[in-house]
């Protein structure tokens, strides 16, 4: 892998490596460690809990995300905060980037727990600073984001919309609306279905509880987000009515996109649009699992016991990992009601108009895409999907406008120095580096 | 279109693209044919280098007429080209190089080509942040860059606005010798000529064809504007284009007009995927950040590969097939497809109309491996 | 526990703590410009999560950090590109 002259600034190896440290990624590294295994975690950010439990490590709110989180740190698991797996050179070798490193981590068995990321439609005044996604503004809220006194309209669709809203609420944010894209219908449907789950159903209530008094309007959804350089009002549809609601903030985000795109590197087949796993969760690539939302959107107790079958499985123990497959066929019937009652409704492919743009890193408009009939013409000849976000972003928002496949990834999986492509470690020294004009 | 076309272009990249423009504006009806996408296949993986070569007569006969093409054609490039006369920077790292980069001169100079030589110095003020210990370079000052992708789509709306017809996603299985093509789904289509464009891809389409896939790797980095202003080359990189038996890395960097940089470059035989050979490409990274010392703490933003049409002598096919009259190839560019592409297409074009050309085009004919015993490369 | 923390935000002092990223400091310091899209808009973060790269800034000399990812330390020097 590297040439005899230059070692990987930092190598290690174990017996399973896990790439993210929210639910999945916690329970599978306990039970594989708690098995005896050596094991490693990785994850991007600096803190344990992934998305759903971000902000759990420092400010704890929530009984189960403090207890896997104190599990793990007596499990002997070893963690590896702000550790970005990017490449896999040679076969059971990951390559992470740190801030100052890079870390190369041999492994005998992989469990993928990359969670998912915010699925954003492009509509007129999206790329407007203030517009964010709702977990996004909430998580960095518990990372100091003032949002005392701010108005925030709450947009998009999912049960996020409510816990974001409770918790925006809680850092003292004035929630203005919430409006959920999905029919008032399905809605009730699935509120009807959740005594199937009943830790769903009490966790449902105590969000809207604590929400009392923030109007919540289903079939509604944002049109338009307009300001002077910064966000400063939102226009919002619900059936015949159009109104514009003056604000600070509009975290607008719809449903989740899985974070398929280290699987994909290694290999590893989707089904629509997710990983295809068997029941042990391991995916079609030998001694390669994968435990929540990359296998399918179902909230943080699917990727839970998804994460405890995936590291019972790589340790050996599928016995205990058979036990829990009934725990897991329940979660899923949840997943499958919650993907069909916050399904996207076919308006959302409307909102965003001829020069709206679509790849934020490259300021690609919809109609320059829409030349095209696919997404490599479209990346080749727009440059979208080409800048840091890899298509992230804009892959997602032309899946769901366009209907445009995207399963072509190369490492990196995310930038990084170049030295880290090669396994190297390298310090900066800004004064070494000229950027200076051409003379 | 309605009636039978005079000529079939099977490849939409860069090379059929400009042969599509320049038969379409003497007054040809052609159509192009693609399995993929306009520029999507070698193309997609150029670097966009318009360059003079100088490693044989015949080499810097259509570098230097092709980068004159592009010249006249710059005024018309949209913006979405990024055409953008940077110039080359050629480095020399020892005493000998140095020679080298004085042969070159004499050579750029005597046939009228505007160079500059730089000492270490010099060479030092031209790009700070190449290392100190350089001993000097040439500077070809009129060559340029550009994205070929949207060159190659720029050519075709050229040829498209003259009438030619493009079709994309479609498949060829097969040339009819007596002119025209067999699709993907059976279908045949006769058109007085076929042009094989399709790059490495050729021989599929005319048997035994001198012209192997040679694999090469690029990455490209986020925005630093300023980090370089030239296309900076090792003077080895001839030494790699023209090995044959291993596999080679020679440094090369371009700097785009959207502040990133493009960097190369790789060249493999039998390496037929289109996935990142990780040696190789440390290989290629470790002899860049050997010219440019700070290079690695940029970052990388993508990685991706692409495969050359490699011909035993390194010089295009450009004329009749062997085999057929009905049959042309435009083929073979190994890595200067993208320079030498308008030459191409007007090489092409005005042997077909039987026109004089500005060049001598004896040098690309195909007859000239036929004979000698070079077919099978 | 979290200490108070002071870095430079386009050369003046912001004061917070070092559980705070640095999205979180900039808009503290009532910056919501992070950088400048390729055609001059003002962009900000809007994933939260290391995802977009909108909110990308120069921390310490180099560029492109993700200030949503990036926990305050003392000293950091960060500067948008509006500066």
């Amino acid at each position: 892998m590297f040439s005899k002259n230059v070692s990987p600034s930092s190598s290690h190896q174990v017996d399973v490596l896990v790439i993210g440290a929210g639910p999945a990624g916690i329970a599978a590294a306990c039970v594989a460690a708690e098995a005896g295994k050596n094991v490693a975690v990785l994850d991007s950010s600096p803190w344990l809990g992934g998305q759903i439990w971000r902000g759990e490590q420092a400010h704890p709110t929530q009984a189960a995300a403090q207890q896997w989180i104190w599990r793990l740190k007596k499990s002997g698991a070893q963690l590896f905060a702000s550790a970005t797996a990017f490449a896999a050179p040679t076969p059971r070798c990951m390559l992470a980037e740190t801030p100052t490193s890079v870390l190369a981590i041999t492994w005998q068995k992989l469990i993928f727990a990359t969670g998912a990321r915010e699925l954003f439609i492009p509509f007129p005044g999206w790329t407007l600073p203030g517009v964010l996604g709702p977990g996004g503004l909430h998580a960095m809220a518990k990372s100091g984001w003032p949002v005392t006194g701010q108005r925030v309209v709450v947009a998009g669709t999912g049960p996020l919309l409510l816990a974001v809203t409770a918790g925006l609420q809680q850092h003292g944010a004035r929630v203005c609306l919430v409006a959920e894209q999905t029919s008032t219908a399905k809605l009730i449907r699935f509120g009807l279905g959740l005594w199937r789950h009943p830790g769903k159903l009490a966790q449902g209530v105590g969000v809207k509880a604590r929400i009392l008094g923030v109007p919540y309007r289903c079939d509604c959804w944002p049109v338009k987000a307009e300001g002077a350089d910064r966000l400063q009002r939102v226009t919002l549809t619900r059936g015949a009515d159009t109104w514009t609601v003056d604000c600070d903030y509009l975290v607008c985000g719809f449903h989740l996109v899985p974070n398929v795109e280290l699987p994909l590197l290694l290999g590893c087949a989707l089904d629509q649009g997710v990983v295809r796993v068997n029941e042990f969760q391991e995916t079609t690539v030998t001694d390669v699992y994968c435990a929540g939302e990359p296998t399918g959107i179902g909230g943080a107790d699917c990727a839970l016991v998804e994460g405890r079958i995936a590291g019972l499985a790589a340790a050996g123990l599928t016995k205990q990992a058979r036990a829990l497959m009934s725990q897991r066929a329940s979660w899923h019937r949840f997943r499958a009601a919650l993907n069909k009652a916050f399904a996207l409704r076919p308006d959302l492919r409307r909102l965003a108009t001829p020069d709206t743009v679509v790849c934020r890193c490259e300021d690609v408009p919809r109609q320059e895409m829409e030349s095209f009939d696919n997404w490599r013409a479209a990346k080749l000849h727009t440059r979208c999907g080409m800048g840091a976000c890899q298509g992230r972003t804009c892959g997602a928002a032309a899946q769901f406008l366009f209907g445009w496949d995207n399963n072509s990834v190369r490492p990196p999986a995310f930038p990084v120095r170049m030295g880290a492509l090669i396994g190297a470690e390298t310090t900066w020294n800004p004064h070494a580096i000229s950027t200076a004009s051409k003379p | 279109m309605n009636t039978t076309p005079d000529i079939i272009i099977v490849g939409a990249g860069i090379v059929g693209a400009a042969c599509a423009a320049e038969c379409a504006c003497a007054g040809l009806k052609v159509l192009v044919l693609d399995r993929g996408c306009v520029g999507g296949g070698t193309t997609a993986a150029g670097m966009g280098h318009l360059v003079v070569m100088d490693d044989s007569p015949a080499q810097f006969a259509l570098t230097s007429y092709s980068r004159r093409l592009w010249h006249q054609l710059a005024p018309q490039l949209p913006a979405n080209v990024e055409y953008d006369a940077c110039g080359t920077l050629w480095v020399a790292a020892d005493a000998p190089e140095m020679a080298e980069v004085r042969r070159k001169e004499a050579f750029y100079r005597a046939r009228g080509l505007t160079v500059e030589v730089l000492d270490g110095p010099a060479l030092a003020l031209a790009e700070p942040n190449l290392r100190r210990d350089l001993v000097g370079g040439l500077r070809v000052v009129d060559d340029a860059v550009l994205y070929p992708p949207s060159a190659a789509g720029f050519l075709l709306k050229q040829a498209r606005t003259a009438g030619a017809e493009v079709r994309t996603g479609v498949e060829v299985r097969s040339l009819l010798p007596g002119g025209g093509a067999v699709l993907g789904d059976g279908t045949q289509l006769t058109a007085g000529i076929t042009v094989n464009a399709a790059g490495p891809w050729s021989p599929t389409l005319t048997p035994g064809l001198p012209v192997r896939k040679r694999k090469g790797h690029l990455v490209i980095t986020d925005r630093y504007p300023g980090f370089v202003h030239h296309q900076i080359v090792e003077l080895g990189y001839l030494k790699s284009a023209h090995a044959v038996a291993t596999d080679s890395v020679a440094f090369n960097i371009q700097p785009r007009k959207t502040g990133q940089m493009l960097i190369g470059s790789s060249r493999q035989f039998d390496a037929n995927g289109t996935e990142v050979n990780p040696p190789i490409l440390e290989r290629m990274l470790r002899r860049a950040f050997e010219y440019l010392p700070t290079l690695d703490r940029l970052c990388a933003i993508r990685c991706w590969t692409g495969h050359r049409a490699a011909t035993p002598d390194k010089l295009p096919l450009i004329g009749p097939s062997v085999e057929s009259n009905k049959i042309w190839l435009a083929t073979g560019h190994e890595g200067l497809g993208i320079t030498t592409s308008v030459g191409t297409g007007r090489l092409l074009a005005d042997l077909i109309m039987q026109r004089p050309t500005e060049i001598p085009a004896e040098p690309y004919s195909p007859a000239r491996l036929a004979k000698g015993g070079l077919l099978h490369g | 526990m979290a200490e108070k923390v002071i870095i430079s935000v386009n050369g003046k002092p912001v004061h917070v703590t070092s559980d705070t990223v640095v999205a979180a400091a900039l808009t503290q310091a009532g910056l919501l410009r992070f950088r400048g899209s390729i055609h001059g808009e003002s962009r900000g973060p809007l994933c939260g999560m290391g995802v977009c790269f909108e909110c990308r800034v120069t921390i310490n000399g180099r560029p492109h950090c993700r200030s949503c990812l990036t926990l305050c330390e003392p000293g950091m020097e960060v500067r948008t590109d509006a500066s």
